[in-house]
């Protein structure tokens, strides 16, 4: 943390620091007893050990409710009383923000907003831009007001989401059953692998490994894959119906857990993966690779956000609890389950330099690589797919999103399962 | 019942005395005919307070239905009117939801659209399994009923055929997965007796799968109402029929099914409507690549599309009353029963 220049967002930060403390004095906040956060999000995202550490460290007691993807702006729409904390993925914001039940968090209450990661903040890595198809994350970070329902064209104090964690997505496949070089998105739909390929049945983003795929083969052009026009989502459907229709896929997931089933039990040998989905598979001792393709990644991005109600102590909490996830503890715990962390450098400093350099720069691993509940990920020699962070989240391609003709599009994905 | 025959001059010395036109108080009366015996004269006070009674005890279960299934229909129809956006739903009444769920319906005949396709995949799913459940169903029942003579046994055998409902029915449904998968057991075991070379990979994620599952899960629900019917039939009337020189068959199909009706009946609404209403089974064994209603309503409410799927809900419940409807055109429950 940098105390030494006193920047105006310090001051501030001091400021409200005195006022609080005027407020409300220090014994009479213990006097009070311990806040408990509830915390709405996929599971995935929910590590007992980030709880409980953050219980030892904050005196902050997280209360985890797990829901599917889908679920979560389902419950901050319909029930925005229910949690005290968020973690969303940045692409539900096009629905989040306008329904009116999230609040704009004061950037100058998040002690490293400077140094959350440039592909979030910016959209580039390295000073390059990456690709911005769909919902990338810097085009809605940023709110005109605390409490305003459109998103801000500049950077401004009040942010919607603080990154937890983000990643790019490719295809997983098992190399044991598959004997030639997969190079392409094109894969998903080789006919080789007929009856062995899965897509998502989460639409918005199943929408956008087809596209991948399609693109990749030549056979549509798209303006923008994650904000396609109505002409583009027949094609791509009537696409996929085709190739359902040839007996292409064994079968379609709509979680985490379903992936790895189908995977590890070789049902199925090609299909778009979650790079943690990956990891689980390898850990049961069956090769599974995510493999790095040459049109690029779908990038997701998912960040703390909180909900229009909370006031007072818990609001307090959550800020505290957001400032310290960015303090590198919980950075480091997710790099090494695979995921990427919002500030980059504080994860550095919980990480082993021989970690650091597996995870972050492409090298190989100089020791073994175990997960941080002590599995053996990875032997020594081992290198990570998609090697270095530059090199995996400089290639996105596109980023999840929700369409504008999102209505259009649910229907014909309906249409799909149902051909 | 024996009561009531006994006591038929109480019953009309009651009715004349006090006269009345109310079709729900004369059979609050005649439903309690041993209560009319014992006080013939009464106050006017406990006049009252017997013609209330039945109300009165009917009143909590009538709140329950109320509270938990009344109201939440009618949100659920009055929403199917709503306008919506991807964030928010307004009270309007338009039928643009309804026209959205038919999108396509009518100029694509003789072709099908998603919807009719969909339900012809949850009908066709609802027929066989409403099959297979009654035939291995009324096979179970009456096993138990006539074969297995003491009421210990049946007890037993009864209590064996509830043992898969002690454990959830995702845990029933995915513990077959790894049965019929590509590298499952059964063709392992069909590959290892040489039946087959190659994997079938048809017994997973597929129709077969589903109806399996769907069967498995749900003849219970045919073998109870059915077996508690055979457990009323009279023995006398099937060894009169054998004595009247009927064979097995002749007597299973002229004496057994019809009085096992009612059973049939009560179990194939609960196995229809229930396959009708499933989307969990048909998601997770046919690998979420067949549709069903179901499914549909749920996509549609995790994209926020409440007044779509409140639509879709009310179409579906009038189709399944609809068959509901025909079930009971074909018997007439209450006098069966």
């Amino acid at each position: 943390m940098t105390m030494s220049k006193p920047t105006r967002r310090s001051v501030l930060r001091g400021a409200a620091a005195l006022a609080g403390s005027a407020a409300l004095p220090a014994p009479f906040v213990h006097a009070q007893g311990r806040v408990t956060l509830r915390y709405l999000s996929t599971a995935v995202n929910q590590s007992p050990a980030i709880a409980q550490k953050a219980s030892e460290e904050l005196g902050i007691d997280i209360e985890y409710i797990a829901v599917n993807t889908d679920e979560v702006p389902r419950r901050v729409i319909t029930q925005p009383n229910s949690f005290d904390l968020v973690d969303s993925e940045y692409f539900s914001l096009p629905n989040l923000v306008p329904s009116g039940n999230m609040k704009g968090m004061d950037a100058n209450r998040i002690d490293r907003v400077d140094d959350l990661a440039s592909v979030i903040a910016r959209g580039t890595v390295d000073g390059k831009k990456v690709g911005w198809d769909g919902t990338a994350p810097h085009e809605v970070l940023y709110l005109e007001s605390a409490d305003a329902t459109s998103f801000a064209a500049e950077p401004t104090e009040w942010i919607t989401l603080i990154p937890t964690t983000y990643n790019a997505d490719t295809l997983g496949i098992r190399p044991d059953l598959i004997d030639k070089k997969i190079t392409s998105w094109a894969s998903l739909l080789d006919p080789d692998f007929a009856g062995k390929a899965s897509i998502l049945n989460i639409p918005s983003i199943g929408i956008m490994d087809a596209a991948m795929a399609l693109e990749a083969r030549g056979d549509i052009i798209y303006g923008d894959k994650g904000n396609m026009t109505r002409e583009e989502i027949d094609a791509t459907i009537a696409a996929l119906i085709e190739a359902k229709r040839a007996g292409q896929f064994r079968a379609f997931w709509s979680n985490f857990q379903e992936s790895v089933n189908l995977m590890a039990s070789g049902e199925v040998v090609i299909q778009s993966m979650w790079s943690p989905a990956v990891t689980a598979v390898r850990t049961q001792g069956i090769p599974c690779v995510y493999q790095p393709l040459k049109e690029g990644y779908r990038a997701w991005a998912s960040g703390f956000g909180l909900p229009r109600t909370i006031d007072g102590r818990k609001e307090d909490a959550a800020y505290e609890f957001i400032n310290w996830f960015l303090s590198g503890w919980a950075g480091a715990h997710l790099s090494k389950q695979g995921y990427y962390p919002a500030v980059l450098g504080t994860a550095k400093e919980y990480m082993e330099a021989y970690e650091w350099a597996y995870w972050y720069e492409g090298a190989a691993a100089e020791q073994d690589i175990l997960a941080p509940d002590g599995r053996l990920l990875e032997k020594a020699g081992a290198v990570r797919d998609g090697g270095s962070y530059e090199a995996r989240m400089g290639a996105v391609a596109c980023w999840n999103a929700v369409m504008d003709e999102n209505q259009y599009m649910v229907r014909k994905w309906n249409e799909f399962i149902a051909a | 019942m024996t009561n009531v025959t006994d006591i038929p001059t109480e019953v009309r010395q009651v009715r004349t005395s006090a006269p009345t036109n109310e079709p729900g108080l004369t059979n609050a009366r005649t439903a309690d005919p041993g209560h009319l015996i014992r006080k013939p004269r009464r106050r006017r006070g406990t006049r009252i307070a017997a013609t209330m009674a039945p109300y009165l005890q009917a009143a909590p279960i009538a709140l329950v239905f109320l509270i938990f299934f009344v109201l939440p229909l009618a949100a659920t129809v009055i929403v199917s009117f709503w306008q919506y956006t991807q964030y928010s739903i307004e009270p309007a009444l338009t039928v643009q939801n309804y026209g959205d769920v038919f999108y396509g319906c009518f100029d694509q005949l003789p072709g099908l659209c998603t919807t009719f396709r969909t339900y012809l995949s949850t009908l066709k799913f609802g027929i066989v399994v409403w099959a297979t459940t009654l035939v291995i169903g009324f096979t179970v029942a009456y096993f138990l009923a006539f074969h297995v003579r003491t009421l210990k046994v049946q007890v037993i055998c009864f209590v064996l055929c509830t043992i898969p409902f002690w454990t959830s029915i995702v845990i029933r449904m995915i513990s077959w997965i790894p049965l019929l998968g590509r590298n499952g057991l059964v063709n392992q075991a069909l590959m290892a007796m040489g039946v087959t070379d190659t994997p079938l990979e048809g017994l997973l994620y597929s129709d077969f799968a589903v109806i399996l599952a769907l069967t498995h899960l749900y003849t219970l629900f045919m073998v109870v109402p059915i077996f508690n019917s055979l457990m009323r039939i009279d023995p006398a009337l099937i060894e009169a029929s054998h004595d009247a020189g009927a064979t097995g068959a002749q007597t299973l199909r002229h004496v057994i099914l019809p009085l096992a009706r009612p059973g049939i009946l009560i179990g194939s609404i609960f196995v229809v409507t229930v396959v009708v209403g499933d989307f969990m089974t048909i998601g997770i064994m046919g690998g979420q690549q067949i549709a069903s209603v179901g499914k549909v309503i749920q996509t549609q409410m995790q994209f926020l599309q409440f007044p779509l799927a409140a639509a879709n809900a009310v179409i579906l419940l009038a189709t399944v009353l609809a068959g509901v409807w025909a079930l009971l055109k074909l018997v007439d429950i209450r006098r069966e029963l």
